[in-house]
């Protein structure tokens, strides 16, 4: 344990003084949400929220539970379409097209916007078909391209090491790290724009957990994520951007370093300060 | 040690006992069910001893042969108000139920016998059984060999010795010599025979169907001429070989000496096989009672289905049951995929699923009057107006056949089928379609690649509960397609090979036909049992395969743990 405890402090210093430059203005931005309420039935989840999700950075929602983290990331592949009774007004676009638009194709828009969920979720079928489960919804049949992309994406998810020799294997056999690991493995391999993780590491163990922090820190190179956690070490750890919401709206948005150590507003010190949440 | 009653209620063991008490009854009543008829059917085929003795009642003797089937005890003072001569020493007179067989010559092959009227009981070794295709078994002593009338062997007398046993060695021969020309015959009647006059009725349909298109050419008329006249020369020539194949069958027969001393001829073309149960050991009588099994499950009927073997009915059901499995899956699957994934949940879905419930409930002979009236008489009367106007005024489908009577079970099951799939489908992880639909699957790809296999051990299941309702259904089918004796099976070499439209034989129906229809209850009562047995192992066997089908899909599509 005290071996993993300094591992990760060494990682925290180290991410800290790679977000010390950082400025939003000089992002290029991937996400833009403009006035988004959210209603489920009557009850209104989210109260207008506005914010710009920079490209190839990590952003992460934090807040305490039931805050709207979730459902804002859902939004953001529109996942919430699956709630009956969920209503959406506002815009949110991806580089500049509104996804709530009429005619938008939905499904291309989840390929677009990946997700990986709190709870690893492989299908019942091997690893390697797991990987090849998003190709194959393409209409992509060729072995040799899905060797590739399957080696690839399990490269990329650093995972392939561990499952190279059981590819056809089962993948409910693998541990819940590697399960998760996996999952994200399947999101990359169809080549999204953007990579939502809905707290992807909270049902793990702490050595798991590093190996998914690591991960992302490796991926914001080629993709845009975003990241809802309620652990405010993990956001701290890994995001260089970082939005607190409370009760429904977004409270403060900004450099995580700016955010953790100087917080412009008195409701999101008292959260990081552990005064309530 | 003091408990009291409130403790010992408390500590939960009443109900413990009361439980193990409750499947501990269950379990009886299976297996003593199971038992019954399993001793009841299957000491049928054991070869019992033949009992002689010398029966003496009212003043009048006689000699008495046959196997014991049944013994009970009676209240003697009963017998003697029927007015019979008893003593009144014993409150209870045993009697026997003995087949005595022969009944070209007594009339009846059962008797009940008192045992206090019964002496000299003796088990002759020279005593034989000769089942027969007509007239059930005969008891008797084997007298003389006939070869074309013509006497060729003949003993007297009633103790074993070496010139019997060689007669009794050239009637073996003779009988086996018999079978085999039998066979012979059956081969050609049946197959050889059968296949021209089902190519003969192809060709009258053909030429009928000609007719009604109003086509004047010749040549087709005269192809279907010339055909049937080559049709009609092999039938000649197979006409002639089976008369000489009768003319060779009929040549031999044996007389035998019966109970009441009278000479009785058999021709060994009517004997199936003969035997002397009382000169058997156990080992040959094991034997015998393998091969008389063995008849049982592989042969057809005989004698008003009291004999012979019940090939047919086994067939008939197994194949109704498996293309009822055709028919109830997908339409179970679909409706449930429908109601439980696309339509809108509200006021209809709910009153949809409560009609779809009750219609489990609907007794089945409803179901039979439903399939009469609609598949056989409305669906298939269509069917022969539109396809089949050639062999009207005879119908095709509209007439009860193997695939109404799937049909019609087929509905009779489909809500069993859509309750498990609902059920199923149900209970597939959101977070497994979540994750489907993420990747950038529709709906529809999620369904067909992710939730359909995961949610098939529950359609298995369906199935299964499908399958044993089915197979042990009688009633509807009796209105849809089953009949006593089929004179074919509904899969043959003939094409098209499965004949849907033909009627068939089941064994629930000829536990029915055989137990109360049969003209000689006695001899049918152990075949009831026999036949109920053996649904109960086929019903049990298809379960079996479908249930090992569900488990190897539960282990593929192991559920997530969430």
């Amino acid at each position: 344990m005290t071996m993993e405890a300094k591992t990760h402090s060494i990682d925290i210093s180290a991410l800290q003084r790679q977000n010390q430059s950082l400025r939003l203005e000089d992002e290029t931005i991937a996400l833009t949400v403009r006035d988004l309420e959210l209603y489920y039935g009557e009850k209104r989840a989210l109260h207008g929220i506005n914010m710009d999700i920079p490209q190839n950075r990590v952003t992460a929602f934090i807040g305490p539970s039931g805050c709207g983290k979730s459902t804002l990331l859902r939004c953001f592949n529109r996942m919430n379409d699956l709630v009956d009774s969920c209503r959406i007004e506002g815009q949110m676009s991806l580089y500049g097209h509104n996804i709530y638009e009429r005619g938008v194709d939905v499904a291309d828009l989840r390929r677009r916007v990946g997700m990986v969920f709190q709870k690893p979720n492989p299908f019942p079928k091997s690893i390697y078909e797991n990987v090849a489960y998003g190709l194959r919804i393409q209409g992509i049949n060729k072995k040799r391209v899905i060797d590739e992309t399957v080696e690839w994406a399990l490269k990329s998810a650093a995972l392939w090491d561990e499952v190279k020799d059981r590819l056809h294997e089962s993948a409910l056999g693998m541990s819940g790290g590697q399960q998760q690991r996996l999952v994200i493995a399947r999101t990359i391999a169809v080549k999204p724009e953007v990579l939502l993780l809905d707290e992807p590491a909270s049902a793990l163990d702490p050595i798991s957990t590093l190996k998914i922090e690591e991960l992302i820190n490796e991926l914001k190179k080629d993709f845009t994520i975003v990241i809802v956690t309620h652990n405010m070490q993990q956001a701290a750890r890994v995001s260089d951007y970082t939005a607190f919401m409370y009760m429904g709206d977004l409270i403060e948005f900004g450099v995580t370093d700016h955010l953790f150590t100087n917080p412009a507003k008195k409701q999101t010190e008292d959260y990081i300060t552990g005064r309530y949440g | 040690m003091n408990i009291s009653v409130k403790d010992w209620f408390k500590s939960g063991s009443p109900w413990v006992w009361m439980n193990a008490g409750a499947v501990a009854i269950s379990i009886i009543m299976v297996v003593g069910l199971l038992g019954l008829i399993a001793v009841r059917g299957l000491s049928h085929f054991w070869p019992a001893d033949i009992l002689q003795g010398t029966y003496t009642q009212n003043g009048e003797t006689r000699t008495i042969t046959g196997e014991v089937v049944e013994t009970s005890d009676v209240l003697t003072l009963q017998l003697i108000e029927a007015g019979i001569d008893l003593p009144e020493d014993n409150e209870f007179s045993t009697r026997h139920l003995l087949k005595i067989g022969n009944r070209d010559v007594y009339g009846s092959d059962f008797t009940w016998v008192l045992e206090d009227f019964l002496s000299d009981q003796s088990r002759p070794e020279m005593l034989f059984t000769a089942e027969r295709r007509e007239w059930g078994n005969l008891y008797g002593y084997l007298r003389s060999i006939k070869e074309s009338g013509n006497e060729v062997a003949r003993y007297e007398g009633y103790e074993p010795s070496s010139e019997y046993l060689a007669l009794w060695d050239n009637l073996q021969a003779r009988i086996q010599r018999a079978l085999d020309i039998h066979e012979d015959i059956l081969q050609i009647e049946k197959h050889e025979i059968g296949a021209i006059n089902y190519e003969l009725e192809r060709l009258r349909l053909k030429e009928r169907s000609l007719q009604l298109k109003n086509i004047t050419e010749t040549a087709p008329f005269a192809k279907i001429e010339q055909r049937r006249k080559e049709l009609d020369d092999e039938y000649e020539d197979l006409q002639q070989r089976l008369l000489d194949l009768y003319a060779e069958i009929n040549r031999d027969s044996m007389t035998a000496e019966v109970a009441n001393g009278k000479i009785v001829e058999v021709q060994l073309a009517k004997v199936v096989r003969a035997f002397r149960p009382n000169a058997m050991g156990i080992g040959q009588k094991s034997l015998h009672y393998a091969a008389k099994l063995w008849e049982f499950v592989s042969e057809d009927p005989r004698e008003a289905n009291t004999e012979g073997g019940i090939f047919p009915a086994i067939f008939g059901t197994v194949m109704m049951v498996l293309l009822m499995s055709l028919l109830v899956t997908p339409f179970g699957v679909i409706a449930a995929v429908y109601l439980r994934e696309y339509a809108k949940q509200g006021f209809i879905t709910r009153l949809i699923r409560i009609a779809v419930n009750n219609l489990a409930g609907v007794p089945s002979i409803v179901y039979g009057v439903f399939g009469l009236g609609f598949f056989v008489y409305f669906l298939g009367g269509n069917i022969d107006d539109l396809f089949f106007p050639e062999a009207k005024p005879a119908p095709t489908f509209g007439t009860p056949g193997l695939m109404w009577a799937s049909l019609t079970l087929a509905l009779l099951t489909v809500p069993v089928v859509i309750v498990a799939t609902e059920e199923g489908l149900s209970r597939i992880p959101r977070s497994v379609r979540e994750g489907s639909l993420a990747l950038g699957a529709t709906k529809f790809e999620t369904l067909m690649k992710v939730v359909l296999p995961m949610a098939s051990p529950a359609m298995m299941t369906g199935v299964i509960l499908a399958i044993a309702r089915a197979a042990g259904e009688v009633a509807p089918l009796m209105l849809v397609g089953v009949v006593k004796l089929a004179p074919s099976l509904p899969l043959d070499g003939n094409y098209p090979f499965i004949h849907l439209d033909q009627k068939f034989m089941h064994l629930g129906f000829h536990i029915y036909d055989v137990g109360f229809q049969s003209p000689n209850v006695e001899a049918a009562r152990p075949l009831v049992y026999a036949t109920a047995l053996l649904l109960v192992a086929v019903i049990a066997l298809l379960n079996m395969s479908a249930i090992a089908i569900r488990n190897h899909l539960r282990e593929k599509y192991k559920a997530l743990e969430m």
